[in-house]
């Protein structure tokens, strides 16, 4: 159950080095700036707070419930940590939750992490702060406001968040635009609705056992204006570009195969076999039956020195 | 219930066990690198690639079937990449219709397709090899000598420290839903009504013990808080002095790393 690959966790080999580095960087800009406004708000609180926070939102993923068909809804919680902590700390807490998840649960890939953390931590965060905090200030404090703008904040913050995770792929050229799109989409679309179940069911629990947690207007939180743009930014230009991308499949598929002729106008600096020395195929063929036999003998070699280290272990004991 | 079971780490003796974390951190991030930089195509790197990560996982006793049937449950993002095996245009190979659309198989697509499943397996095992032979506590070092910001690195440490107490809250408050839910048969007078409330009910009391499990971990962060401070904690997170890398395991570490940029080297100008 813990280890249910969820499918907006992209895995190592599905985007690009380009885009994966590209991504990288992005996040760890915004991590930076994230970790040094935490620290602003919070102080010398945060390690704790932010530390059992994640704790709890990756154990909260366990919490399911069946939707139907042996499928089932559960939390990604970037929307609940939003709502509870305000945009920065979540953007920390979710940073942890998805970069644990990487390293030690294989959820999503190492090289793609950057990626993944962007997707979850990033666009997460920032839609779901833009959404309830406008939808909040729409609803004058009402308390069902509350609840409608925590499931469109966890709707929203789904459904973009796989929108960029398919744009990324697109670009990647793993999968096209015009598929990917639509596919992740649809299938986030209805994830979605279950991360907005849940999170309206905790926002009701803590509106009835601890109000101040969730009652005040998040207003409250400081430098919420620059995640709010950032927030709508985003969603606008996703929820713009990805139809746009899939309609034109044409314009990602370019940049993508740019990026492949990038990648193959380096080979004639150093062709070092020309193919007029050995034909193409056959040189394949060989190098690969080469290669074959190469491995199979580290393999061996590996396999004789245990058994044989064993061995002698067990005699010497 | 005990949830240790959660912990990829499996306490074994074993040369790739006793490797220095952050050597072996530093080469798995460097094998997936590799991997990523690969060209398209260049099957026999990947052989010896693998070779590599069978190896790995040999040496450390985990077993390849161990380690075979975790990467199995990466498996299913590869269906994002199938529409390459139909879109890449080639020599076809195989056409049938689907629907309204006629779909056609090419080899070149098909090559494509093996060659990001390919990458994706082989990224997927090193990475469990890392977690199943290293302590998070070795793999927190690690990022430190990454030079991940300290700050970064205690919230993970915490994380992982409250993280199997709360996993704990959570199966009991599991436990508690299925004790108080039973587990109804389907009524024979209408056997397409199921048992349980609709889904948004049911939506409605996960989520209920979602806002119970933050409850209990924002009380118990600010009572670990004062008994932080109350030993002492100043704002200031502090680590003991790292050890330098012994000697053996840096010779490891370069002759990893020389190893992959031979194969890397290989990679591109052959098939490039």
């Amino acid at each position: 159950m813990f280890l249910r690959p969820a499918p907006m966790h992209i895995p190592d080999g599905f985007l690009s080095t380009l885009v994966s580095i590209i991504f990288w960087v992005v996040s760890i800009m915004g991590l930076a700036y994230a970790l040094r406004r935490t620290g602003q708000d919070l102080g010398e609180r945060q390690v704790p707070l932010m530390g059992v926070l994640a704790a709890a939102i990756f154990a909260g993923q366990m919490l399911n419930f069946s939707v139907t068909g042996g499928t089932s809804g559960h939390l990604l919680g970037a929307a609940l940590a939003t709502i509870l902590v305000g945009p920065w700390p979540a953007v920390v807490v979710m940073t942890t939750v998805v970069s644990v998840q990487a390293l030690v649960f294989q959820d999503g890939g190492l090289l793609a992490l950057g990626a993944n953390l962007f997707n979850m931590a990033i666009i997460g965060v920032a839609v779901s702060y833009f959404v309830y905090a406008s939808l909040r200030r729409l609803t004058r404090g009402a308390s069902w406001g509350l609840f409608a703008s925590g499931f469109a904040a966890a709707w929203a913050s789904i459904f973009i968040a796989s929108l960029a995770a398919a744009l990324q792929l697109a670009l990647s050229g793993t999968s096209p635009a015009n598929l990917a799109v639509p596919a992740m989409g649809g299938i986030h679309a209805l994830i979605g609705i279950g991360e907005g179940l849940i999170t309206v069911g905790a926002l009701a629990f803590l509106f009835a056992t601890r109000r101040e947690l969730v009652g005040a207007a998040p207003a409250a939180a400081k430098g919420g204006r620059g995640v709010w743009a950032l927030g709508l930014g985003i969603a606008l230009l996703l929820s713009v570009l990805s139809p746009l991308a899939s309609a034109n499949p044409d314009g990602l598929e370019w940049v993508a195969e740019q990026q492949g002729f990038l990648e193959a106008a380096r080979a004639p600096l150093f062709n070092l076999i020309p193919d007029y020395v050995l034909p193409g195929i056959s040189n394949e063929a060989l190098a690969t039956i080469l290669a074959g036999i190469l491995g199979t003998l580290i393999v061996f070699g590996v396999v004789v020195a245990v058994a044989y280290f064993r061995r002698s272990g067990k005699a010497a004991a | 219930m005990h949830v240790h079971f959660l912990d990829p780490y499996r306490p074994l003796t074993s040369p790739v066990h006793a490797l220095d974390g952050r050597v072996k951190f530093i080469l798995a991030v460097a094998f997936i690198l590799t991997v990523s930089l690969t060209p398209f195509g260049a099957w026999p790197v990947y052989l010896l690639l693998w070779s590599i990560v069978l190896s790995a996982e040999i040496l450390s006793g985990l077993g390849v079937g161990y380690v075979l049937r975790r990467a199995a449950l990466a498996l299913p993002f590869v269906l994002a990449a199938i529409p390459l095996a139909f879109t890449t245009p080639g020599t076809p190979w195989l056409e049938f219709p689907l629907g309204p659309w006629q779909l056609t198989l090419t080899l070149d697509g098909l090559l494509r397709f093996a060659n990001v499943a390919v990458k994706s397996w082989l990224s997927v095992q090193a990475a469990i090899v890392l977690a199943s032979s290293t302590e998070f506590r070795d793999l927190l070092l690690a990022m430190r000598a990454v030079r991940i910001p300290r700050l970064l690195v205690a919230m993970f440490g915490l994380m992982w420290r409250y993280l199997f107490v709360l996993v704990g809250e959570a199966l009991r408050l599991m436990r508690a839903r299925s004790a108080r839910s039973g587990i109804a048969q389907r009524p024979a007078a209408a056997p397409r009504r199921r048992p349980g409330g609709s889904v948004a009910w049911r939506g409605k009391v996960a989520g209920g013990m979602a806002g119970n499990l933050f409850l209990r971990a924002v009380d118990r962060s600010d009572r670990i808080y004062v008994a932080m401070l109350s030993r002492g904690y100043d704002g200031e997170v502090r680590s003991f002095a790292t050890q330098p890398v012994p000697p053996g395991a840096r010779v490891t570490l370069w002759i990893g790393l020389a190893l992959l940029g031979l194969l890397w080297l290989g990679g591109t100008l052959v098939w490039g």
